[in-house]
């Protein structure tokens, strides 16, 4: 560091913070390289965390497209990423159609999920007995098999879109509940104290205190209840098959078996993929926003 | 020279006319389980000065200070602060301040949100609380920090910011619960002469609780000796050096003898219990 190194007879160096991190001060012996001032496109985290899985990916698809080749299976069997690639663009109006629907179930279940979860998780957190009494039964939803409840619920419920929603929201229910007690009781027992000490009310706990205290573990929740309430959607539309709606993408995958147009299943399969990670994004930046300035997971360096 | 007082339950002489800023009337506090936290312990602060319970872990020094701030119940006894039992403080008109061992600070908000704080929950408006908060950051020296957040803060800083939150409701008494432990020494003796400085300017009343005898023999006008096991006062020491005390005092000879008086008492007060033991 330029503060040690050897001074000219002025004294001690003036203590200034470095504008740049790798300007060196050049002294009497050796001429000092100028360094770049910023690192290299590809040293930098956030391009390496699109750039490398991006490589896995392509290398995958070019093994695939080999060995399919190489091999010469037949496309009712397993299609070459060419051939998918291509039915996705042929077929893209039903595809895209479906999509949209299944799109449509995913949100509207995740946002009913994430409302009725943090209105449960308040009232938990009221009072301890009231949590005692539930919770049991919230754990009740989370082991319950969906493929299971699902035809009971498409034969109670009527309008089949609504049915889709309820599976889906039952299943993506379970962690914003859990999520969400756990950040609303995790506070700071010395801050919690500090409140006390100045006779803060519970609205004021609750909105200063717990609820800034939980949005880690609420985001926490928001991620994995965003996937399951993708995969809600699509089981729920399996299940109901014929039954249901018809018109989403696990409908999509059903027809195409029985039509045995495997190239068409596996794109919609990667339609369904690629959802599932654009979801997770979404959550990723969306805690990023939120957190990204205070929150220990979005600042640690590793 | 320093004048001991070796009664254990000697109450300092009460200038006139003046209420006692806080009273310990025979508080005591028990667990359910049977450890006896704090022996009954009587003592009167008066307004103006600056008092510091010393001892070791487990003397209740803690205990005594969080019974005062009303943030324990004492098992038996009373505690009256300006003559009004604790939990109706606000009927005197006077105002209690707590600063913890840690910053606590939220993190999710700025420097001047944390020290804005209590006067929110106070319902204080808004233009005339972001004037108080200002004037508490310029008190302890971190305006120019007001937006940063706690993270972004090196421990001293936080600890200021801590106690800029504890200025910022105007306090009568300063309620400090060894604030300074967890910082290093050359903070420590800044933050320490920066206190007395707080103290005088505002005159506040200060109990301090530390177990460092010589941040004990500087800051304190009187010292208030714990041990433990149990937990209970063993004697009280006045510190007649005058303010402003400066580096200067921390190695006079006068500051050596204090020093000494007080290792004294503790190493008696350990002894004596271990007499009893055996």
């Amino acid at each position: 560091m330029s503060a040690l190194a050897p001074t000219t007879a002025a004294g001690t160096p003036p203590m200034t913070a470095p504008t740049t991190p790798s300007r060196t001060r050049a002294t009497s012996s050796q001429a000092a390289p100028k360094q770049p001032a910023r690192t290299p496109l590809l040293q930098q985290p956030r391009v390496q965390r699109v750039i490398y899985p991006l490589l896995v990916g392509v290398v995958l698809i070019a093994l695939w497209q080999g060995l399919v080749t190489a091999m010469e299976l037949p496309p009712y069997l397993v299609p070459s990423p060419y051939l998918m690639m291509q039915t996705l663009v042929t077929d893209w109006v039903p595809l895209g159609m479906a999509l949209l629907v299944t799109l449509k179930i995913t949100v509207l279940s995740f946002v009913v999920a994430t409302i009725a979860g943090v209105l449960i998780s308040f009232l938990f957190v009221q009072s301890k007995l009231i949590e005692t009494a539930l919770f049991p039964y919230a754990v009740l939803l989370q082991v319950t098999p969906i493929v299971a409840v699902a035809p009971l619920i498409i034969i109670w419920v009527k309008n089949p879109t609504a049915a889709m929603v309820v599976c889906a929201a039952l299943v993506a229910l379970f962690p914003i509940i859990s999520n969400t007690t756990l950040g609303l009781r995790s506070i700071e027992p010395d801050l919690q104290s500090y409140f006390k000490l100045n006779r803060a009310t519970r609205w004021q706990q609750l909105v200063r205190l717990r609820i800034p205290s939980a949005l880690p573990y609420f985001f926490g929740g928001l991620r994995i209840s965003s996937g399951l309430a993708l995969i809600g959607a699509v089981v729920a539309e399996f299940v109901a098959g014929t039954g249901g709606s018809g018109a989403g993408l696990a409908y999509q995958i059903l027809q195409a078996g029985f039509q045995l147009n495997i190239p068409r299943m596996f794109a919609a399969l990667l339609l369904i993929s690629l959802t599932g990670v654009a979801l997770f994004v979404l959550m990723a930046w969306l805690t990023k926003l939120a957190l990204g300035s205070w929150h220990a997971s979005e600042l640690s360096q590793d | 020279m320093n004048d001991t007082e070796s009664a254990s339950y000697a109450l300092p002489p009460q200038p006139r006319f003046t209420v006692p800023a806080v009273e310990v009337l025979s508080a005591e506090k028990t667990y359910p389980n049977g450890t006896q936290a704090l022996l009954p312990v009587d003592l009167s602060i008066a307004e103006g000065e600056f008092v510091t319970l010393l001892g070791p872990s487990g003397c209740g020094k803690s205990t005594l200070l969080k019974m005062v701030a009303g943030m324990l119940e004492p098992t038996d006894g009373r505690l009256l602060v300006w003559r009004k039992p604790v939990a109706q403080i606000d009927e005197s008109g006077r105002r209690m301040a707590f600063v913890f061992q840690s910053p606590t600070l939220m993190p999710w908000a700025s420097v001047r949100t944390n020290v804005r704080l209590p006067l929110d929950l106070a319902g204080v408006p808004r233009k005339e609380a972001e004037e108080r908060v200002a004037e508490a950051l310029e008190l302890v020296g971190l305006d120019k920090f007001a937006s940063a957040l706690p993270r972004a803060l090196s421990g001293g800083m936080q600890m200021r910011v801590s106690i800029a939150r504890g200025l910022v409701t105007q306090p009568d008494l300063l309620l400090m619960d060894e604030p300074f432990g967890a910082l290093d020494e050359i903070t420590r003796h800044k933050l320490d002469a920066e206190l007395l400085d707080l103290w005088r300017k505002k005159k506040l009343t200060v109990i301090f609780v530390t177990h460092s005898i010589h941040e004990a023999v500087f800051l304190s006008s009187r010292v208030v000796m714990m041990a433990a096991r149990p937990g209970r006062v063993v004697e009280q020491f006045r510190i007649d050096e005058p303010y402003p005390r400066s580096a200067d005092f921390m190695v006079s000879p006068q500051f050596s003898r204090y020093a000494k008086t007080l290792q004294d008492s503790l190493l008696r007060a350990s002894s004596a219990h271990d007499e009893v033991q055996a």
